[in-house]
């Protein structure tokens, strides 16, 4: 009898492997926990890898920044460049079954302006309607041209929600969000795991070849490695520069980075409160630019990261087609800075540099102050938590400030909001009407060329201002097991599912 | 016994009052705007006064804290701003794995603790103490989080024995429940451990020189009763409280080696939703915790009675 059973047996098991083999899992160790899954309430960047699998965006950016087609098969400006129309790709269903259509566009688009809360409205501030043109086709309307919508849409303001999921859940959308992308949530246990589960009827059903993604928050990048090494996870991101070298001598790893599209800093306060003019660094743009020339950005990003970031003097990197040409990074020169301070009749300032606590912003702190010394400045450190020096430097209270952004794919917006004035994030207090002229200019023409001059126009006056010193774009150093194959490098720093798969 | 359980119980409500209005009022002195910091990279100016406004920080603090009272009276502890979710649900997520991590790191401290402070107490200023002393020393003075990265590295990395993170519900698998939480629980036991049998050597050195240990002796008690019934069992009271205490701080959180080890329990709870300003979950914690460690105090003086029936309450 049991003779006679164990063909069958044998062939149950061998289906059961097979089956077994063929379910894929990735499982991905990120530095953080996401926030809110939901598209419209969402602003972590850690929450932009988990999107990134799950809701599709109409539009997506390449290895080289360029818009390419993702929902949208193609799009329109009008002559005035007052409306977008956007013909969106036919046949694509929601996780939930429902068709994504222009209607679900309209409806995704004003639920990002008009929700209490959205995080999106101020990206899409200049969208004042949308139209159903048919089924496949819907309009954007403007107030006024905005280069910047496109790189927008290919963002979370670009992302098309179930309507009727997000109807149903309201603000709770969020604990079971419902896009168009290759992978459908399935559960979150907050601080512990994200899951995700293949969406089988995504409209590019044959670029996937995982069954599931887990997505592990481990904060400690040293611990994350560990649990990459260990086998218990296939990919981390933000690796820590200081552990490239171990993962360049293990066989069984890759690695691979990314210049970043946003930018390491310092923040001066040039005009935020009154403490800015008590203090020389603040009130005189030769104090600022003698501070500039005592820096040796090599050396920074040789100290501070090990080498794995672009030294930069811009909100752009050198390697991006927006850098302005015309204001290379300036050589370390402490001489001209001595000569300067002397100009400006203050030998010896004196300033605070008030640093986050994490690792990478106390170095920099350090060897910046190291390096201001030579040229006579007396760089005093304030090490504050994060939330406390966010507040404090809304109030003014800071002569400078170590402060990272984490980019946009239009330069816009890695400089609207922080140069023009009144801005939120413009906590140095810089405000100059020809700057805001030349802002609002590059917005409305959607013309490269132009575009271009203009930043070029605006790298002449604002780097000569400085109220923010730029000094590196990281690395986004990713690790993984080398079984991995198929993984774009895009610079958003964004894990793109399509094609990955294990060899 | 009964008033007097009675009289502890009702002295719970107003320590629990005073520990609310300390919570709620303490965390006000943490600097920074919780909406700034919850309105994430972009901080748009609508996305803070709408956050202000579910929060209920535009209203003066008194009218805050009774907003947030009634909730809590009413079982509803808020809902966190950061995960969107209430603060029970996460509670709930993470208390039972704090409990358990606490449960087997104490497991571990008492194996280890009392056995080696009986015997250093027992074998007194000979090889056994001073050895028993160092490791003592030994456990206390590591860093939670560099033993936790050393046995990641020998035990996950090198040897690939267990995980080197990450957690799995007993109810899910049990072996691998256990593989996850061996480390991160001999890492916290072993400190505790440590102060366990430093106390119960002193008190077991205390409590062998006492007089009716001597009479014990006298009456020819053999030298394993001696030590086990009327020893141990009278230096046991001091043990008890320490470890009630030790368990009460466990089960706020073992931050660091949460962090390490991944674990979603508390302790990493409460440090991201402070760090986030997420005032409601860090509110829910804290109250929850202070509850949790007052009802444990209780306990542990009912305890003493049942460890030691000469102890007569009211």
């Amino acid at each position: 009898m049991l003779r006679r059973l164990s063909p069958l047996a044998v062939l149950a098991a061998f289906s059961m492997l097979a089956s077994v083999a063929h379910a894929q899992t990735l499982r991905i160790g990120l530095a953080e926990d996401p926030d809110v899954l939901d598209p419209t309430l969402a602003r972590t960047f850690v929450g932009r890898i988990v999107f990134a699998a799950m809701c599709d965006k109409l539009v997506d950016i390449d290895d080289k920044l360029g818009i390419v087609p993702q929902l949208a098969t193609s799009w329109q400006w009008s002559p005035d460049q007052k409306s977008l129309t956007m013909k969106l790709r036919p046949g694509v269903l929601f996780q939930d079954g429902e068709k994504m259509d222009a209607a679900a566009v309209k409806y995704s688009i004003e639920r990002h302006k008009t929700m209490a809360g959205s995080n999106r409205r101020g990206e899409l501030a200049p969208v004042t309607s949308v139209d159903v043109v048919d089924p496949l086709t819907v309009r954007l309307n403007l107030s006024a041209p905005f280069a910047p919508l496109l790189a927008q849409l290919a963002d979370r303001a670009g992302m098309i929600v179930s309507p009727k999921a997000a109807t149903a859940e309201g603000d709770k959308f969020g604990t079971h969000p419902v896009c168009a992308g290759p992978f459908k949530f399935v559960e979150r246990v907050a601080q512990d795991r994200i899951v995700l589960e293949r969406f089988k009827d995504y409209w590019d059903k044959d670029s996937i070849h995982f069954d599931k993604i887990v997505y592990t928050p481990i904060p400690d990048s040293t611990v994350r490695l560990a649990n990459l090494r260990s086998g218990q996870l296939d990919f981390v991101e933000r690796l820590a520069a200081s552990d490239v070298a171990k993962v360049k001598a293990d066989p069984k790893l890759k690695l691979s980075k990314i210049t970043e599209i946003g930018y390491q800093g310092i923040t001066i306060n040039v005009g935020k409160s009154e403490e800015s003019q008590k203090n020389p660094l603040g009130r005189d743009p030769r104090v600022r630019e003698a501070f500039e020339l005592s820096l040796d950005r090599d050396g920074i990003v040789q100290v501070v990261m090990d080498g794995e970031a672009d030294p930069g003097n811009q909100w752009v990197a050198p390697s991006n087609p927006f850098y302005a040409k015309n204001v290379p990074i300036p050589k370390r020169n402490v001489a001209r800075a001595k000569e300067l301070l002397k100009e400006a009749g203050v030998t010896n300032p004196s300033f605070t540099l008030m640093t986050a606590t994490t690792a990478d912003a106390q170095r920099i702190a350090q060897v910046v102050q190291a390096m201001a010394r030579e040229a006579g400045f007396d760089v005093k450190i304030q090490s504050t938590e994060f939330a406390t020096s966010l507040d404090m430097a809304d109030k003014g209270q800071f002569d400078a400030y170590v402060l990272a952004w984490s980019g946009r794919a239009d330069p816009d917006g890695n400089i609207y909001s922080f140069d023009a004035c009144k801005q939120p994030l413009n906590y140095a207090g810089y405000c100059k009407p020809e700057v805001d002229d030349i802002l609002k200019r590059s917005r409305t023409t959607g013309d490269i060329a132009e575009r271009k001059k203009l930043f070029g126009e605006l790298a002449a006056i604002v780097l000569k201002d400085r109220p923010i010193v730029y000094l590196y774009h990281r690395h986004w150093l990713w690790a993984y097991t080398s079984k991995l194959t198929g993984l774009r490098t895009i610079p958003d720093g964004l894990v793109r599912v399509q094609d990955l798969r294990f060899q | 016994m009964l008033t007097y359980l009675v009289r502890r119980i009702a002295q719970i409500v107003p320590t629990l009052l005073v520990a609310s209005v300390l919570i709620f009022g303490l965390q006000q002195l943490l600097p920074g705007d919780p909406a700034m910091v919850l309105a994430g990279e972009e901080r748009d100016p609508a996305v803070i006064a709408h956050l202000r406004e579910t929060m209920h920080l535009d209203k003066p603090l008194p009218v805050q804290y009774v907003y947030w009272l009634n909730g809590v009276l009413h079982g509803n502890l808020g809902e966190s701003q950061r995960a969107q979710l209430p603060v029970t649900t996460l509670i709930a997520q993470k208390l039972p794995v704090t409990i358990e991590l606490a449960c087997l790191a104490l497991v571990i401290a008492i194996a280890i603790g009392i056995p080696a402070g009986v015997i250093a107490a027992v074998r007194h200023n000979t090889p056994w103490d001073y050895g028993a002393n160092v490791v003592a020393l030994w456990g206390l003075s590591t860093p939670n989080f560099w033993l936790g990265i050393m046995l990641i590295l020998l035990f996950s990395v090198t040897l690939g024995w267990l995980p080197a993170s990450g957690y799995v519900s007993p109810f899910d698998d049990l072996r691998e429940n256990l593989a996850a939480m061996i480390m991160p629980a001999f890492v916290l036991g072993n400190a505790i451990a440590a102060v366990l049998m430093r106390h119960t050597r002193s008190a077991m050195l205390q409590v062998l020189s006492s007089e009716y240990v001597r009479t014990a002796r006298a009456k020819g008690v053999p030298e394993r009763g001696v030590i086990l019934k009327h020893a141990l069992r009278n230096a046991l009271i001091p043990i008890i409280t320490l470890g009630a205490l030790e368990f009460g701080t466990l089960l706020s959180g073992a931050v660091l080696t949460e962090q390490v080890f991944t674990i979603p329990g508390f302790g990493k709870l409460i440090v991201d939703a402070v760090f986030n300003r997420d005032y409601a979950v860090v509110q829910g914690v804290v109250l929850f915790t202070a509850t949790a460690y007052i009802v444990l105090n209780l306990l542990a003086d009912i305890a003493y009675a049942v460890a030691n029936p000469r102890i007569r309450y009211g």
